[in-house]
């Protein structure tokens, strides 16, 4: 089929050996490629219920049919395990090169099993594929590893963990190209139990076929189109970046404060996307073959750095009240070459201090930096400690916030959902988006069906922020297609200016089949259930399709935007199992008979 | 008085904020016109925090939040 590459390698740790797999062509016909094809692989292969950090579980590293292509965005890649912060689907994607260069090379996919005896490293020359000794990379930050394996090198890629995935941290995540990052999901813990330090790919190749190319190339030069002319994607983004919405969020009342404990900031131009471009922007990032440039370049001292994104703004700057704009960058940065998920890491430190504001956490275990809100200084020294796990409370903090609150005796401080920290904004002024977090397959996550769009930024119409109703519906329908477009390859923000029929054009254009609009939602539904048959599979209760009790009892105060607003997740949880055809969390045998899950 | 705040590009040559006299009647839209904003180019306009149009009627003391089309995650 093509687009695809038809190949996957299939790298045994314990054993050294390296395999080149054909692709099962009927599966990525069925599941796309990425997120879908790569959960499906890893139910099939490993028991849901294995120790996530064993040598039994496996990690994919796939790519979509649209990755390596000309599509705008065509780039993107997906980690897919066991995750270790919840037991449940860990699942996370990134920008960068990283995903192109792989498919450039050769491949659609690797699947990880076992556990390597020493560290190592994959070496993928095209077709030379080999395991190397990565014993002088351990212990090495992003810039170090990505210096060390590809230094300038334009046909190089390098996705790596930092010190944090080494000892297992479940906030690690797996960084790419230096700044880049599969983020969340505490998939670089799983990966440093396997004792592989990175992933390296040198490869001169810059084309992949699509079935139709002259139809593939007039569908992806109409897209390109739609997202330079869209509003939103061709300026908005370009110019201002995703932190943007802090004035936006914070506006409606929704932008959350000192961990959760309000959600309207005194000072949100302190740490705005508007002050961003205006006092620190360098130039946009952009990644391989994307129109869009979201990414910030920003001066950190004398050095030139990626620049923080809207959510580690918000974790730093508001969560933990912080408003120097320098520490948030610094601390940002850490996350990068420690390999941190930036949100995870941020709103431990936020919960960290609120611990320590009601007494939880005493001056002594502090180490003479104390977790007081709005301090700068703590936001560096923690993220660095939680990153290298060189002091007690920081190797503590390096479990996540569930981890931390319940060790200190306060479980309920910490702001998650499935023990994964939530995004930047407020369950309980946009109703939809709490309803999305709640029932995210891999935790509090705002990607996984991103509603903001509609209930607050109008697109692409708008819709009442603050009711409940029709929110199930809206809900599933922006998981299912995120789902699909995480397959693809493509980036979510393609979203903005892109609907489910432009993305069933492009995959029918590579495919060389006629895939309707329709046939892509479907797909998407097909892959959310399949991750959710595997939550259950792996022990998932009903009960943890819940909010923080913060969100559902405690209204908001002192903020006419969403003054005495809670969640009213009880009254749209119900409605949203109907509309998937779910009894208490989990697809009935009907929907997964209807959606073909076998 | 009317607060009126401005965003992103909305700022270029206007200022972050200003105050804009109250009078009975007063319509979001009046104010984007006197800011010479093209009405069709402001995304989100919010009174209060709460999602509007350029036709609702400004009480006395209220915020106007006005944002071109911009978006993250």
């Amino acid at each position: 089929m093509k687009s695809y590459n038809g190949k996957l390698l299939r790298v045994n740790l314990t054993e050294g050996t390296i395999k080149k797999e054909p692709l099962d062509e009927d599966l990525a016909r069925k599941y796309i490629g990425g997120r879908g094809l790569g959960t499906k692989i890893l139910m099939d292969e490993i028991d849901p219920q294995v120790d996530p950090l064993s040598p039994e579980n496996k990690m994919l590293v796939m790519t979509g049919p649209l990755s390596g292509t000309t599509a705008s965005t065509g780039t993107r890649y997906m980690v897919i395990t066991k995750g270790a912060l919840n037991n449940m689907i860990a699942s996370s994607n990134s920008g960068g090169h990283f995903g192109a260069w792989l498919k450039y090379a050769g491949y659609d996919g690797i699947i990880f099993e076992g556990k390597a005896a020493s560290p190592v490293y994959l070496d993928i020359h095209d077709d030379e594929v080999e395991l190397k000794d990565a014993s002088a990379l351990w212990g090495k930050t992003s810039e170090e590893v990505v210096a060390a394996l590809g230094g300038d090198d334009k046909n190089s890629s390098v996705l790596n963990i930092g010190p944090a995935g080494e000892h297992l941290s479940l906030l690690a995540g797996i960084m790419n190209d230096t700044d880049r990052a599969a983020g969340r999901t505490g998939v670089g813990a799983v990966m440093g139990s396997k004792n592989l330090k990175a992933i390296h790919v040198v490869t001169e190749n810059r084309r992949t076929e699509a079935a139709d190319p002259d139809k593939f190339r007039e569908v992806s030069n109409a897209n390109t189109k739609m997202l330079k002319e869209h509003p939103v994607t061709g300026e908005g983004l370009p110019t201002f970046g995703t932190a943007v919405l802090v004035n936006i969020i914070n506006g409606i009342g929704s932008l959350p404060v000192k961990n959760w404990q309000s959600a309207l900031n005194s000072d949100p131009d302190s740490f705005s996307g508007e002050t961003m471009a205006d006092e620190r922007l360098v130039r946009n990032n952009f990644c391989h073959h994307c129109t869009i440039g979201c990414g910030r370049v920003v001066k950190m001292g004398d050095k030139v750095i990626g620049g923080p994104e809207y959510e580690p703004l918000w974790a730093y700057g508001s969560s933990c009240d912080v408003h120097d704009l320098d520490a948030i960058i610094e601390a940002n940065y850490w996350c990068n070459e420690l390999g941190l998920d930036a949100i995870g890491a941020a709103s431990t430190i936020a919960a960290g201090m609120e611990l320590y504001q009601i007494g939880a956490i005493p001056e002594a275990d502090c180490e003479g930096v104390p977790l007081e809100f709005g301090s700068g200084k703590a936001i560096v020294e923690w993220t660095k400690h939680m990153g290298r796990a060189d002091n007690a409370l920081g190797k503590l903090m390096a479990q996540g916030s569930w981890r931390l609150c319940e060790h200190y005796g306060h479980p309920e401080l910490s702001m998650s959902v499935k023990k994964q920290e939530m995004p930047a904004y407020d369950g309980r002024g946009v109703q939809g988006i709490g309803l999305n977090y709640a029932t995210s397959n891999r935790g509090g996550c705002h990607v996984r069906g991103y509603t903001i769009s509609p209930e607050v930024l109008g697109a692409p119409m708008l819709v009442d922020r603050t009711t409940t109703e029709g929110k199930a519906e809206l809900v599933k329908v922006f998981q299912d297609l995120t789902a699909a477009i995480d397959s693809l390859g493509l980036c979510l923000f393609t979203s903005f200016a892109l609907g489910a029929g432009e993305y069933a054009a492009l995959f029918s254009a590579a495919i060389g089949e006629d895939i309707s609009a329709d046939e892509i939602m479907t797909i998407g539904e097909r892959i959310y259930n399949i991750e959710r048959q595997f939550n259950k599979l792996a022990g998932m209760k009903p009960e943890d399709d819940t909010l923080p009790k913060r969100l559902l009892d405690e209204p908001l105060t002192d903020n006419e935007a969403s003054e005495g607003m809670v969640s009213h997740l009880d009254v749209m949880l119900p409605e949203y199992y109907k509309a998937r055809g779910w009894v208490d969390a989990f697809p009935t045998e009907e929907t997964l008979a209807r959606l073909e899950i076998v | 008085m009317v607060l009126v705040k401005l965003f992103a590009f909305f700022r270029e040559g206007r200022g972050k904020e200003l105050e804009v006299a109250w009078h009975e009647g007063l319509t979001a839209g009046e104010i984007i016109d006197d800011l010479g904003i093209e009405r069709e180019r402001v995304a989100i306009l919010l009174i209060n925090g709460r999602h509007q149009t350029p036709e609702t009627v400004l009480e006395d003391g209220q915020k106007l939040f006005l944002f071109p089309p911009v978006a993250g995650g």
